[in-house]
């Protein structure tokens, strides 16, 4: 993908350079790549979802199949896809954002890519290997665990790989923002996107290790026989009801404040104005964040919890509708009288604010505990979902890649396509969704296969299934306006957009590996911006001109998790015959070994020496 | 090269300092000892109520933890702030999680 | 290697394993893995409270634990977070030697605390057929249990790893943080016992 940056490079050199790097920049670019062939295999799933429900009574696939289709789908976008692009994102501008040469474990952040993209191809290979996983993308034990077959093994394993990789890259960027920020780049400077990426790495810690255990015990009920949701052995399938939700709540927020943060950042670049409010900005992320770990029952109402906990988590739920309008009210007064750009980057954030902003109404309406005994399990919780989800989270990821497309591969994305993905993205995805509120509020209910005739949802249904083929036709132009733009874009300069952060701040388009060459002294929130309106256009060194020191490539992390998706197998089939003991105990002696390599060995990375820096300043 | 590092090069001050907080440890642990012995002696002697020995022994965990954590792990010391931060994180959405499993899973 | 000497300074600084960004990083990575080891054991442990009362027809808690040897298990473990801690005293004062006897008692305490544990178990597997299998609280508390189990076990390679491969180069900037990363890890791993020992041993003896 990094045209400009390998060109130089044969082929075998450049898939050693992704396959051992630990620089956050191409790491990113990893991200992106397998991401978005997750995006593309999550959507083909979608289409055949809204294909099958172009008309009643259709049988376009069988329920099996069908059921296939809605879990993977939900699995593949929401762990597969999205979370990975957030990952790739964070990673491509926060150490630029906050003034840092790399993040602060790039061992461990080559590692968390590697375990996502085996532990998603892990997930994957369920399809050729007697079907996929079928309990819905929450797995709920009771039926998770009479799903005949190995589907639901794969989803067990796929994620607790995938799931692994994440909370690494969740403390890698806690721990690079903490200790790795330039001189005066104190917390109340750092950009928005940074914070979010903190606040978001913050959820990720906490929210992870639910799920871990989770996946553990649904693991050990259907391939060791214990008995956590056995109800005939005293066990009780509301455990995993709440350790899911209690991990998929936040999850939710994860998906949506790195984009919060990224939408603040666009919002003030192309505004010309410093973000209005970054003080209540940065305060009503963490009170979401905070708010986000209380409300997880909300999606449990129906279960019989109770009246009193019913009420309690319905008033915690609304009670986030307060930051998140803190966060609307601050971006539209951002532009308020400032000196507006639209382009592709700006309209996919204009775009997403009234789209949320239904999509917040929705929950709130869903969050009325006795309400939601009408609308739990129809299409109207479908269509509130994808106005959060798609509305904040896949417009975001647009807004972020039409925005730092220049700063990650030297070439701004063709503006004309931009547009046209966007308006066809924004028809085709209102068209879809909007009236699934009402087939919702008709009595549709979600996860079935068919409905049937004269029932008023033939109508609802076929508009919904044109639009999702506008999103397809949106999506094909994006990724043709991606190698177009690898082929012919313009080239850009280090700072396309007037920018107001650091990222902007960097020589080269993209940045060199070390990204500064002396350390920039931030002198307040903007820092670029502030230079900029003083005069002087760019950053004050901090430090001397020096040797820099930069750590080692590997190719650890992607043998060990070769090694973990190996023992995935092992795992799976150990019960069907005795040989795949093989596959799990080779597997995890690959993985362990390459640990015990990596810490017997000593990494002491190298340095780039004063004399080479100043040579290439020439 | 390794072997210069075997010799004791670290100043007075410091190393008097280092051995006042050995003493303050051997003290908390101490009284962790005491503690646990006292919540054993409880729980074997089955002599006080059961409504009141739960909260008693589950006081005596938290005070230990907290001996383990200011003490032994130095979080009371400064540049400790974010590690407390994130561990005060934790409990809490450990108490939520405990909270969820204990008080509100019924059939 | 070059950088050898500027991690063998002449004079050790007073905290010899912050003394490094990489030392700083591994010590924040270390306690944020504990916040998020905290979230985990808290799933394991509101497992356990709502299935320790499910003995389905096999035996229960009140029948299964002894506290003698839960008592002898604590105390070794107790005494090995003090060991451990003598052991970052010795490292605080550059005295490698010392710190390398103390990791050693750390480690022997440790094993014998997974002696008992393995004992524990076998004893209640093959006396009262109280398995993994038998009813979700067996299952509840074989994980719950075993996950600690496994982190002690999990802390006694890493420990034994790094007494080895720093056995003879001694103390330098570039080993002091790992050493403070694993007293760390092993302290907190004394945390979680003490909440096992009290609520599962005595709670469930108190029923």
């Amino acid at each position: 993908m990094s045209v400009a940056a390998t060109q130089k490079k044969g082929f075998g050199a450049m898939l050693w350079d992704y396959l051992t790097t630990v620089d956050h920049k191409k790491i990113a670019h990893l991200y992106l790549a397998g991401g978005g062939f997750f995006f593309i295999l999550g959507g083909l799933e979608a289409l055949v979802i809204r294909i099958q429900l172009i008309k009643p009574e259709n049988d376009f696939v069988s329920a099996g199949l069908y059921n296939e289709m809605i879990t993977m789908h939900g699995t593949t976008m929401i762990f597969l896809a999205a979370m990975p692009i957030l990952l790739g994102l964070m990673n491509a501008a926060m150490p630029l954002q906050i003034g840092a040469r790399d993040v602060a474990f790039p061992f461990l952040n080559s590692l968390g890519f590697w375990l996502f993209m085996f532990g998603g191809l892990l997930l994957n290979c369920s399809w050729f290997l007697g079907g996929a996983p079928d309990g819905g993308w929450t797995s709920y034990a009771s039926f998770a665990l009479t799903s005949p077959g190995h589907g639901i093994d794969f989803y067990v394993l796929g994620l607790q790989i995938a799931g692994a990789g994440t909370l690494m890259g969740g403390i890698n960027f806690l721990v690079t923002i903490v200790n790795m920020r330039a001189p005066g780049m104190t917390y109340m400077r750092m950009p928005l996107f940074s914070w979010a990426t903190f606040i978001t790495s913050v959820l990720i810690l906490f929210a992870f290790p639910a799920l871990t255990v989770a996946l553990f015990l649904l693991m050990f009920d259907r391939m060791f026989g214990s008995a956590f949701f056995d109800v005939a052995l005293g066990g009780n399938t509301v455990i995993w009801q709440h350790l899911f939700w209690i991990f998929g709540h936040p999850e939710v927020y994860i998906l949506i404040l790195p984009l919060f943060g990224l939408f603040s950042d666009v919002f003030a670049t192309f505004s010309k104005k410093r973000l209005f409010g970054y003080t209540a900005m940065v305060f009503a992320t963490m009170l979401i964040a905070f708010l986000g770990f209380m409300v997880w029952a909300h999606h449990m109402f129906t279960v019989g919890l109770g009246p009193v906990a019913n009420s309690i988590f319905a008033i915690a739920t609304m009670a986030i509708a307060v930051p998140t309008g803190i966060k609307i009210f601050n971006w539209l007064a951002t532009m308020w009288g400032g000196s507006i750009t639209i382009n592709s980057a700006m309209l996919w954030s204009l775009g997403f604010i009234p789209t949320f902003t239904i999509g917040g109404m929705t929950g709130v309406m869903l969050g009325s505990a006795v309400a939601d005994y009408q609308y739990h399990d129809t299409y109207f919780v479908v269509a509130h979902f994808h106005y959060v989800i798609v509305g904040g989270t896949i417009f975001g990821i647009f807004a972020g890649l039409h925005y730092w497309w220049p700063m990650m591969f030297g070439r701004i994305l063709n503006e004309t396509m931009g547009k046209i993905t966007f308006w066809f993205f924004l028809v085709g995805f209102h068209l879809t969704f909007f009236i699934q509120h009402f087939l919702g509020l008709m009595g549709m209910p979600r996860r079935y296969w068919v409905f049937l005739e004269d029932q008023g949802l033939d109508l609802g249904n076929l508009i919904s299934t044109i639009g999702a083929f506008l999103m397809a036709i949106a999506v094909i132009v994006f990724f043709i306006n991606i190698i177009y733009t690898a082929a012919k874009g313009e080239k850009s300069s280090p700072d396309p957009w007037d920018g107001r952060t650091l990222e902007w701040a960097v020589e080269t388009s993209p940045p060199p590996f070390y990204n500064f060459k002396q350390l920039p002294l931030i002198r307040g929130l903007d820092p670029l911006w502030i230079e900029k309106t003083e005069g002087k256009g760019k950053m004050t060194p901090a430090e001397p001109l020096g040797d820099i020191h930069m750590p080692n490539g590997s190719i650890l992390p992607f043998i060990m998790s070769i090694g973990f998706f190996i023992a995935g197998f092992g795992f799976i089939y150990h019960g069907d015959h005795a040989i795949w003991y093989l596959a799990l105990y080779g597997g995890m002696a690959l993985a362990l070994g390459c640990m015990a390599v990596r810490s017997l060995k000593d990494d002491h990375g190298f340095h780039i020496k004063k004399e080479e820096l100043e040579r290439e300043a020439d | 090269m390794t072997d210069n590092t075997n010799t004791n090069q670290i100043d007075p001050f410091q190393k008097q300092k280092n051995k006042e907080e050995l003493k303050k440890h051997l003290i908390s642990f101490a009284l962790m000892i005491v503690f646990t012995v006292i919540a054993f002696v409880i729980v074997a002697s089955e002599s006080m109520e059961k409504m009141f020995v739960i909260p008693l022994i589950i006081i005596m965990a938290v005070v230990q933890v907290g001996f383990q954590f200011y003490y032994f792990m130095h979080l009371k010391e400064r540049g400790h702030e974010m590690p407390a931060v994130m561990i005060y994180g934790g409990v809490w959405c450990a108490l939520l999680t405990l909270a969820a499993l204990g008080v509100i899973t019924w059939w | 290697m070059s950088q050898d000497h500027s991690l063998n300074p002449e004079t050790m600084p007073n905290e010899p394993e912050k003394a490094t960004l990489e030392g700083k990083n591994k010590f924040l990575g270390l306690w944020f893995f504990l916040g998020g080891e905290t979230v985990l054991f808290a799933s394991l442990f509101g497992t356990y409270l709502a299935l320790r009362n499910s003995a389905a027809d096999g035996p229960t808690s009140e029948e299964l634990f002894g506290l003698g040897l839960v008592f002898l298990m604590t105390i070794l473990l107790l005494t090995s977070s003090l060991t451990s801690v003598y052991a970052m005293y010795h490292m605080k004062n550059n005295n490698f030697k010392k710190m390398q006897v103390w990791l050693g008692i750390t480690a022997l305490l440790g094993i014998a605390f997974l002696t008992c544990e393995i004992y524990e178990f076998t004893h209640y597997i093959t006396e009262y057929g109280f398995t993994f299998r038998s009813s979700a609280f067996g299952s509840a508390f074989y994980t719950l249990v075993g996950f600690h189990g496994g982190h002690v076990t999990f802390g006694l390679f890493w420990l034994i790893g790094l007494m080895i491969r720093n056995a003879k180069r001694g103390l330098n900037l570039y080993n002091a943080p790992k050493f403070n990363t694993f007293s760390l890890y092993w302290h907190f791993i004394d945390v979680v016992w003490v909440f096992i020992f009290t609520v599962v041993y005595l709670m469930g003896k108190v029923g």
